[in-house]
């Protein structure tokens, strides 16, 4: 087990070092020169190299990406060019937002999904599996921004039972999780994110379970003579790894999902700042923040793939 | 008494001249279960109707999409002639979901061809030369892997800045990963079997092996799953329009009415709302096609 651990631990640092390179080259895919947001247009070519060389843009790339990688690991994510902040605060306050998002997102789209699937994958064929299936698709179907307006309509312009936007009159310094006033912010965009993870889990076990309902072991433990509860335990109980790969998959897209929702509900999360950077043309947040999320995608991959070798031992001889 | 074979010669002899279990050919098999799949096929006949509605913009839509007016504007459904109202700047709406459909095609589909051909031929590549060469690919394909989706094209296309190209460009990037990944599989599986050996004893070069043997049993799960990322496509492009990120003003595109109508949603709520379901109708009719497409050609993903 602990050789498992090391080995999935040491796979990941490749990937995060690739995700950093993909990344840095944000900057150089962009059109124009690196520099060109930030200096004005009639800059002399002598100001130019002055600050290319303070910037360090005059290094070839590779040694620039060494400097970048330095930075990084130190924690500085560059300075904002729309508010002169460090990158790294405005990530991490974004992201704490955002996390308050999936804190709620997650758990419930897992239960809603993983119910309907079990269920469906029972049933195979009968009018509930149809059911689960159709609401499973249009789950996956919808734009969840659209879902966002829809819902921003019905519930706070028509019977104003919930607030249609932000995170109250204070914004995210006087949020308080367990008091209403506060927690109704949340409603709107939790169940928004949570719509297409619901539709992908629910499709996910249905399948993995009526897959496994397949397997000899299953006629087995009906000819020892368990009750359909028991055997449906069993079930259930092997279809969970594959459930909870979809679901560490998920736990990413909703951390990067979260932009078009987040924009709906002027959420000030991680998402909202991505946009903000588009808009303004902010290219050391939006490389911060792609770089950020991307890193904690990558290790909640990392903590799915042991929690399930930890589920099913057969995984760790693979 | 008499042999019925010499009454009836010939038309007997032709009776029996087809075999008595009529084996379907695959692909015979596939359409015959697409005719029997009913939901499939009014998807399918969806999608013919919006694809149909796309080309021939020209001929169907009842008003110019372009021609604004400032007496017009944000009327409801069934407002003189216009069916289903007006946008803010007083433009027809149903001419404009019409002409918008264009656009949102075309990043649907676009990306999703060339990432079937630059992904699968990586993959089937990558596959069948196994070693170092696949543990190359598939390992690059794997820091790709680490983005989620929306914010990898979000990354892309923001850092090019929009418009449909970079757009397409974007989503191309996205889908050649899972799609390398998916011809990889299915040509790993393949290239230990029997039949591959024999076609190489038999004297066929590499090219020719891959060519006759392993490119049609790569081609069913490709094709299921380039048409399931259709729907993923036409959503993630019209989420980039929605940003900002797609196409630019005036140029119709479901996405950006969607993005420009949010502001006059509490005037003429049911007309912001159209864009956002014509999105949905196209999007879930391609995902039901699409698996209809897979329970009839037998392809486990």
């Amino acid at each position: 087990m602990i050789f498992y651990i090391l080995r999935r631990i040491l796979y990941a640092i490749p990937i995060a070092l690739g995700v950093s390179v993909v990344c840095f080259s944000l900057v150089y895919i962009a059109p124009g020169d690196p520099l060109q947001t930030v200096m004005p247009p009639d800059a002399t070519a002598e100001t130019i190299e002055i600050v290319k060389h303070a910037y360090g843009f005059d290094k070839p790339i590779p040694i620039q990406y060494v400097i970048w990688l330095g930075h990084l690991l130190t924690g500085d994510l560059g300075m904002s060019i729309a508010t002169r902040r460090p990158v790294i605060l405005e990530v991490t306050d974004a992201l704490a937002n955002t996390s308050l998002l999936a804190l709620f997102a997650v758990p419930l789209s897992f239960i809603i999904g993983y119910t309907m699937g079990a269920v469906a994958g029972c049933f195979p064929g009968r009018w509930l599996d149809r059911l689960v299936t159709g609401t499973a698709v249009v789950g996956v179907s919808l734009p969840n921004y659209w879902l966002g307006i829809v819902l921003v309509v019905f519930f706070a312009v028509e019977y104003s039972l919930l607030p249609a936007t932000g995170m109250g009159p204070s914004g995210s310094t006087n949020f308080h999780i367990f008091e209403w006033s506060s927690a109704r912010y949340l409603v709107l965009p939790v169940f928004t994110l949570a719509m297409i993870p619901i539709g992908i889990l629910a499709r996910t076990t249905r399948a993995a379970v009526a897959e496994v309902r397949n397997q000899d072991f299953v006629q087995t433990l009906r000819a020892k003579g368990l009750s359909e509860f028991a055997v449906i335990r069993h079930v259930l109980k092997n279809s969970l790894p594959q459930v909870m790969a979809v679901m560490g998959l998920q736990f990413g897209y909703l951390l990067g999902g979260s932009i078009l929702v987040e924009t709906v509900f002027t959420w000030p999360g991680s998402g909202f700042l991505l946009s903000k950077a588009i808009i303004n043309r902010d290219v050391p947040v939006l490389q911060g923040t792609i770089l950020t999320l991307s890193l904690v995608f990558v290790a909640t991959n990392l903590v799915v793939d042991l929690l399930q070798s930890l589920v099913d031992p057969r995984i760790r001889r693979a | 008494m008499s042999d019925i074979a010499l009454d009836k010669p010939a038309e007997t002899f032709d009776e029996q001249a087809a075999p008595a279990t009529q084996v379907r050919s695959y692909w015979q098999s596939v359409f015959y279960r697409l005719r029997h799949d009913p939901v499939t096929l009014f998807f399918a006949a969806i999608v013919l109707l919006v694809v149909l509605a796309a080309i021939f913009a020209p001929l169907i839509a009842p008003f110019d999409p372009y021609k604004e007016s400032i007496i017009a504007r944000l009327k409801p459904f069934g407002w003189k002639d216009h069916w289903l109202g007006t946008d803010e700047l007083g433009r027809d709406m149903l001419s404009r979901l019409i002409y918008g459909g264009r656009v949102s095609l075309l990043m649907g589909v676009v990306p999703v061809l060339i990432a079937s051909l630059v992904g699968g031929m990586l993959g089937v590549v990558g596959g069948f030369a196994g070693g170092r060469l696949n543990t190359a690919i598939m390992r690059t394909m794997d820091v790709f892997y680490a983005f989620p989706s929306v914010l990898l094209a979000v990354a892309i296309a923001g850092a090019m800045g929009g418009g449909i190209g970079n757009g397409m460009m974007a989503l191309t990037l996205v889908f050649i990963p899972p799609m390398c990944r998916v011809a990889e599989t299915a040509t790993t599986q393949i290239r230990s079997l029997d039949y591959i050996e024999a076609a190489r004893a038999t004297g066929a070069g590499t090219f020719k092996v891959i060519r006759y043997h392993v490119l049609g049993n790569v081609l069913g799960p490709v094709f299921v799953y380039a048409s399931s990322l259709v729907s993923v496509s036409i959503l993630l492009a019209s989420g980039l329009s929605f940003l900002g990120l797609g196409v630019r003003p005036p140029t119709p595109d479901w996405g950006l009415m969607l993005s420009t109508l949010r502001q006059s949603i509490y005037v003429v709520p049911f007309v912001c709302a159209a864009p956002g379901a014509v999105i949905f109708v196209t999007s879930i009719s391609f995902n039901l096609v699409s698996d209809g497409l897979r329970a009839a050609m037998d392809v486990r993903m």
